[in-house]
């Protein structure tokens, strides 16, 4: 243990602990801008400096490790004045037209200026000396320039948690800016909309393109039928933008808030979650059959899971050699999209041109996904319009409504009923889990040997996850698989998802099914998300994700009575095809840079 | 070692036997070799003087088997050009010295990160290393030495910055501790040296520490290469005793109109005429990497810092608030004050600026701008303001 002392204070900690964490722990606050507890540190918006008595200068508390003896002060003259001056600086750089700002109060330079820079502005503007650009390119995401305080962490996001580096540090001095290859726009580079940099960007410098005015419209016109639809990791994490600490499950508030909104009917992206595994789960089952017993060379393995846009992106950039290995379902966001002014307009008598279709999602890059030109399978824009989970809060405040007091309701009916595996789609190795709980049962005829359902190995934070599982006592049509044992792994953060694909391409995986999140944790994790998100708050999302599975009564994606009727009633069986037109689609390649 | 003249030297360019000096260095051993350059005296020479036997001493210390000499050969200094000089002219005393660091701290392989602009001494320094890696397999050594080529950032010259530059990495500082004694380059325990420390440890180990102690102060011991430039009749590299006052710099460079020297380039401080007989040039009073620019009574010195830091706002390498925010400040406030546009008191908050600028910044460029703006503004206001 290392014995220090900050602000005359004795603490003992670890070795490698940072002054930083240090002080955190006798409750000492030190202000920080460009610290991210997901990413590394980087010690250069020096807000976080401190005074090493018998140091030359401050130190950044965030990138200096204790030592033995070190005597520390947070709160000193000298540390006040050129933290007020670093603020000062900053804001000199910046674009401040708050009160205008989608993130006017939840902006992280506008707290500490309130904290270390109010009265008169010390330093000159050199907002308009600098050539500013505001990038509107993304469906996804608007990068403003003129707001961005060079604090990196969206440079490090998207290099650190997601190996994609779309943005980058770019020129130095006065023109250092953070930019993409050759400065092209955000819809022409390797971006993949995941919004992890949007999650972490402490001002208004990366926001998410807001749908809010467009839906508000839908809801008033009278003309429009407005549905909506909410993804499973929505219902554990809006809370946290409405007053509740993480880990809150508010589900039956959420749809009394959705309907009280003016949406016309409140539906569930579960539902299409569960068509999802039904589809998927034997897109599986015959990918290994035509591989295992007709022996076809063409089939191939391991194949991929496709919910999340990211991870789409993400391979169609990167390894674009692997796109055969992608189950060809749609995510759920869009394959509810399909139906709902297919299947859904048929049974409500509703003319489908009417409809407006509206997700909630905990992801910027469903945006994207929604615009995509494949996406139009009911002959209209399957999905109108994409929230994130942040963009509900906002309307949920506009419209005033006590949302803590709100009574829970129930979605609506068709396309409203869930199960438990839908739920957990939301969390990394869900959808594995409801896979195999699905898949398991097609095959033998009986539950998948593990204890309530519950497939522990699937389940957790590491980066990369695998497990085996062994088919036996198969029914006669699936006699093939006996004893087979069933490969699978999980990744979630794209550098994840980049190990599993370097292995696969040196063809060392050997998995049967993959299945990749783009965002760390999952979709609970999403860019879409509440801010902030870190380790601690995903592992409380995710905790309030499998509570939620637990307290449904169904808990098998073929036992949501929803599905079984639509299968019945409009497309027939799994892998129709109806269903390859309505709810499968395809990938295309682009460039790497 | 012979003294011409007032204080002029002839040491660092004076021509020895490669065998002869490396061979006596590695009879020695280690310690021995250490000890050496810490009884000298030697500091860096690139400017921030820290004793140099120190930093091997600390490397060698280190468990790692990986470690590297890297010999800062990124001279970008406004107003220094000793360095080129050197490589020029004794670039196998550069390899000596390197190849002695390395036996002193236990390093099989050197980098020389080379600036940019000096590529074009790229193919006669490579053929002087081919007959220099031929000599000390003859002596029966193993070490490799190695070139990297910098692009034109000032900010590759800072250490940790000249790591990443190597890696491949955007020339970027990074935090310390560690230190690249520890930690430098490709993470690995590295002495880092300037172009003329290596080529004067050399000189230490042909005539020994108590030689080279002949000359120079306590503070300061031995003579450095200076690059004289500005207005003088008498331009160019000189070699001179260290420990003499800027008066008497001026009295052999001056061009009778001295009003002001600039001690250590941009990152220096600016010395007036009043203070020419008090201050030394040294590590005791003005330390410098070696550039001494004169001023004469036709300059004015707003435009001598307005270029100072023009330099600087586009040579921070961006990453740091203070610095990066400070020197665009700096600049434009100069500029109002100049104009009219703000108060002349508006001078008192950017020195304040300049000095949180001394103590927030993350490396030592940002923490040596504030070095020329107060000099100069504390020295000549007048000319600032009017």
């Amino acid at each position: 243990m290392i014995n220090l002392t900050i602000n005359d204070q004795k603490i003992s900690v670890t070795p490698g602990t940072t002054v930083l964490d240090a002080a955190k722990k006798l409750n000492i606050n030190i202000p920080t801008l460009c610290n991210h507890p997901d990413l590394c540190v980087a010690g250069n918006c020096r807000v976080c400096v401190v005074e090493q008595r018998g140091a030359r200068t401050l130190i950044a508390a965030c990138a200096l490790p204790v030592s033995e003896g070190m005597d520390i002060h947070t709160n000193t003259l000298k540390v006040r004045n050129a933290r007020k001056h670093i603020v000062e600086l900053l804001l000199s750089e910046h674009r401040s037209d708050c009160t205008k700002c989608y993130k006017n109060q939840k902006c992280e330079l506008q707290a500490l200026a309130n904290e270390f820079a109010f009265g008169d502005t010390i330093f000159l503007d050199l907002v308009e000396d600098h050539n500013y650009t505001i990038d509107r390119s993304s469906p996804s995401f608007t990068k403003d320039d003129s707001k961005c305080i060079r604090c990196q962490r969206c440079v490090r996001t998207c290099s650190e948690l997601q190996y994609i580096s779309a943005i980058a540090v770019a020129n130095k001095g006065a023109h250092q800016k953070i930019s993409s290859f050759h400065d092209k726009p955000m819809s022409h580079v390797v971006c993949t909309n995941c919004g992890q940099c949007v999650n972490r960007c402490p001002t208004g410098a990366l926001v998410e393109k807001t749908s809010i005015d467009y839906v508000w419209d839908a809801i008033y016109d009278p003309d429009k039928h407005v549905v909506v639809q909410t993804a499973p990791a929505v219902r554990v994490a809006l809370g946290e933008d409405l007053g509740y600490d993480p880990g809150e499950r508010v589900t039956g508030k959420m749809v009394n808030a959705l309907k009280q909104l003016g949406f016309d009917s409140v539906l569930d992206t579960d539902f299409s979650a569960d068509l999802t595994i039904m589809e998927e789960g034997t897109e599986l089952l015959v990918r290994l059959k035509k591989a295992l017993v007709d022996g076809d060379k063409e089939i191939s393995l391991p194949m991929f899971t496709s919910c999340s846009p990211g991870w789409i992106k993400f391979i169609e950039h990167k390894y674009p050699e692997f796109l055969p290995n992608l189950s060809t379902c749609k995510s759920p966001q869009q394959m509810f999209g399909a139906l709902a002014k297919t299947f859904y307009a048929q049974k409500r008598k509703i003319d489908p041109s009417k409809i407006v279709s509206v997700s909630v999602m905990p992801c910027t890059a469903k945006k994207f996904e929604a615009d995509r030109p494949e996406m139009r399978a009911s002959g209209y824009k399957d999905i109108d319009y994409v929230l994130t989970t942040r963009e509900l809060a906002i309307m949920i405040k506009q419209a005033g409504l006590d949302f803590k007091n709100l009574e829970p309701a129930h979605y609506d009916s068709i396309m409203g009923d869930s199960t438990g595996a839908a739920v957990i789609f939301g969390a990394t190795g869900g959808v594995m889990e409801a896979a195999l709980r699905t898949a398991y049962e097609i095959v033998t005829g009986r539950e998948v040997p593990f204890t309530n359902l519950n497939i522990t190995p699937v389940r957790g934070m590491d980066g990369v996850k695998e497990a085996t599982i062994k088919i036996e006592g198969c029914t006669d049509d699936w006699k093939f698989l006996e004893g087979a044992e069933l490969k699978v792994a999980i990744a979630h953060g794209l550098v994840n998802a980049n190990k599993i694909m370097k292995m696969v391409k040196e063809g060392k995986a050997p998995y049967h099914f993959v299945e990749i999140m783009a965002c760390p944790g999952g979709c609970i994790g999403g860019g879409g998300q509440p801010i902030p998100t870190s380790m601690t708050i995903r592992q409380t999302r995710m905790k309030a994700i499998y509570s939620e599975d637990e307290h449904m009564v169904l808990r098998k994606s073929h036992e949501n009575p929803d599905v079984i009727a639509i299968y019945k009633e409009f497309l027939g069986k799994p892998n129709s095809h109806k269903s390859h037109d309505l709810l499968h689609t395809h990938y295309v390649e682009r460039d790497n840079y | 070692m012979k003294k011409t003249g007032l204080n002029k030297v002839d040491l660092i360019f004076e021509a020895v036997d490669p065998k002869e000096v490396l061979t006596k260095a590695f009879n020695m051993s280690n310690d021995e070799i250490i000890q050496q350059v810490l009884e000298s005296g030697l500091k860096g020479r690139g400017g921030a003087g820290f004793p140099t036997g120190l930093k091997w001493k600390y490397t060698a210390a280190e468990k790692e088997t990986e470690k590297y000499v890297v010999c800062n050969a990124d001279e970008g200094e406004p107003g220094t050009f000793k360095d080129r000089e050197l490589l020029d002219r004794a670039a196998y005393k550069m390899y000596g010295g390197m190849t002695i660091a390395g036996k002193a701290i236990g390093a099989k392989n050197g980098i020389v990160y080379l600036r940019g602009e000096y590529r074009f001494l790229l193919p006669q320094l490579l053929r002087e290393l081919e007959s220099f890696h031929k000599l000390i397999k003859e002596i029966g050594y193993d070490f490799t030495i190695r070139y990297a080529l910098g692009s034109g950032a000032y900010i590759c010259g800072e250490e940790s910055a000249l790591f990443e530059s190597i890696e491949g990495f955007r020339g970027e500082p990074r935090n310390k501790p560690p230190y690249p004694t520890t930690s430098g380059v490709y993470s690995k325990p590295t002495s880092i040296n300037n172009v003329e420390t290596l080529v004067t440890v050399v000189m230490i180990i042909q005539h020994g520490a108590a030689a080279y102690n002949q000359l120079g102060t306590k503070d300061s011991r031995g003579s450095k290469v200076f690059s004289v430039s500005g207005d003088t009749p008498t331009p160019g590299i000189f070699e001179l005793e260290l420990g003499m006052t800027v008066q008497e710099f001026v009295n052999e460079f001056g061009d009778g109109d001295t009003k002001a020297v600039q001690v250590g380039g941009a990152s220096g401080f600016c010395v007036p005429r009043k203070k020419f007989n008090t201050t030394i040039i040294g590590f005791e009073g003005v330390p410098t990497g070696g550039s001494m620019k004169l001023f004469n009574s036709s300059r004015s010195m707003y435009n001598v810092l307005h270029n100072y830091l023009d330099f600087f706002a586009e040579e921070s390498c961006g990453q740091c608030t203070p610095c990066r925010v400070g020197c665009q400040q700096l600049l434009k406030g100069v500029e109002h004050v100049k104009k009219g546009a703000v108060k002349s008191t508006y001078l008192n908050e950017l020195t304040k600026l300049a000095d949180t600028m001394k103590i927030a910044s993350k490396c030592g460029l940002g923490q040596s701008v504030g070095n020329a703006f107060k000099t100069i503004v504390e020295n000549f206001k007048e000319e600032i303001i009017y």
